[in-house]
């Protein structure tokens, strides 16, 4: 039985631990709508892009002079996971859902006979990652020291992906994130980066019939805007990330702050039990005390 | 007529929407040269280097802003800049310039000859630009 100071002492730290989660969750809120603006305002460039891409494809696609990066090099056997995280926890099971997505995936390739390798973008995918394939983690970006997400920070991920495709060290290349549905729900999503999937964005290009010219040529644009279109997805991905970390980071902090406000109030309820039993104690002892007179 | 001259003018950068107005003309720097885009314009797509754009309002006000590699769509009803990064003319300032450029030359070390020419061309360009923008 805990005497009343320990229980003053123990209502007194939950009250703080309810403080700073009360703090964490309206940073949460200030940061998730920045975070949704941010995504809110990169939305056109990636639509006009994939518009835009599905139209030279059209056209390059009629002369077989698409590029690597789109058409892939003909074999599935080494895949690149690029798996993107947050970088600091406190946000539910907002990591853990991504790397779980990553890991079946990871699973699966190794089990039909495939090499795999990853790249952790966020220190936490990293860390639950390591654990158990630390021997295909190849390389990881730490983005703890950005305080806003550019396009440059997604544009080095590309680059570094480019980069390894060129020198033929995978075939296949798949990006791993959370995509932002709602405050409540992130869904950890798998998607396609090299070879292009030009699959949904083909069909509604369709109606720009218009026969473009091309400066220099189709080729030549398709070349230096499929980099670029890697580049923009995954900045795309890094900010659904954002946005996703900080909803599951405020519904989490919610829970914190209501359980402990639930714990203080059953903390109360015993402390005041027990200093009303100390009181009848203290009653009876005088009482009886009297009658002994 | 003022309306059929004018056209619709985008210029997006992956960050934001930057501009979204009626035009009348706008000066790109496409890399085979500058253009200048008037309304019906034949539909062109092409690449462009970093430079300034020109935009003339369909009200007559001119505006420019500096733009760093991407692309350009050009249709007859409207004109879409997709710029890899996209300023302001006036909220240019030198140090970003420079940054810029001194991370072009990193990637000149260990480049092959084709990029090497590329990137330099790219230098020039930066340089150019920053002399053109901001006066010393």
């Amino acid at each position: 039985m805990p005497s009343l100071k320990d229980l003053k002492n123990r209502i007194a730290s939950v009250k703080a631990t309810q403080k700073i989660t009360k703090a964490m969750k309206m940073v949460a809120a200030a940061k998730l709508r920045r975070a949704q603006e941010a995504a809110e305002a990169a939305r056109p460039y990636s639509q006009r892009m994939a518009a835009v891409l599905a139209n030279i494809a059209q056209a390059v696609g009629a002369d077989d002079g698409a590029p690597a990066l789109m058409t892939g090099t003909g074999k599935d056997d080494t895949h690149l996971l690029v798996v993107c995280t947050a970088e600091r926890g406190l946000c539910g099971g907002f990591n853990s859902q991504i790397a779980r997505h990553a890991r079946d995936h990871v699973r699966k390739l190794l089990a039909a006979g495939k090499t795999v390798k990853i790249i952790c973008v966020g220190k936490k995918g990293f860390d639950i990652l390591r654990r158990e394939y630390a021997s295909l983690i190849i390389d990881r970006v730490d983005l703890r020291e950005v305080k806003k997400i550019g396009f440059q920070n997604a544009d080095q991920i590309g680059h570094k992906v480019i980069a390894l495709f060129e020198k033929g060290e995978f075939d296949v290349c798949t990006l791993f994130y959370s995509e932002f549905k709602s405050v409540i729900a992130q869904i950890p999503t798998a998607q396609q980066l090299i070879p292009a999937s030009a699959g949904p964005v083909a069909v509604e290009a369709s109606d720009a019939s218009a026969v473009y010219e091309y400066e220099p040529d189709a080729g030549a644009i398709l070349s230096d805007l499929i980099p670029r279109n890697i580049s923009v997805q995954i900045f795309r991905a890094l900010l659904e990330n954002v946005a996703g970390e900080m909803g599951a980071k405020m519904s989490a902090m919610d829970n914190a702050t209501r359980n402990a406000g639930d714990m203080i109030n059953k903390l109360t309820l015993s402390y005041n039990r027990q200093r009303q039993a100390q009181i009848t104690k203290e009653l009876i002892e005088i009482i009886s005390g009297a009658e002994a007179l | 007529m003022v309306m059929a001259n004018s056209f619709n003018f985008e210029l997006v950068s992956p960050e934001r929407l930057l501009l979204s107005e009626q035009v009348t003309e706008v000066v790109i720097p496409a890399t085979e040269g500058e253009m200048t885009v008037m309304a019906n314009h034949a539909p062109t797509m092409t690449t462009i280097k970093p430079g300034i754009v020109t935009v003339k309002t369909a009200d007559g006000k001119a505006d420019r802003f500096v733009v760093f590699g991407g692309f350009a769509d050009i249709l007859p009803t409207g004109c879409t800049l997709l710029a890899e990064s996209a300023v302001h003319v006036d909220e240019l300032d030198r140090t970003a310039l420079e940054k810029r450029i001194d991370a072009a030359r990193a990637e000149l070390d260990g480049a092959g000859d084709e990029k090497k020419t590329r990137v330099d061309q790219f230098i020039a360009e930066l340089t150019k630009l920053g002399e053109i923008v901001i006066p010393a």
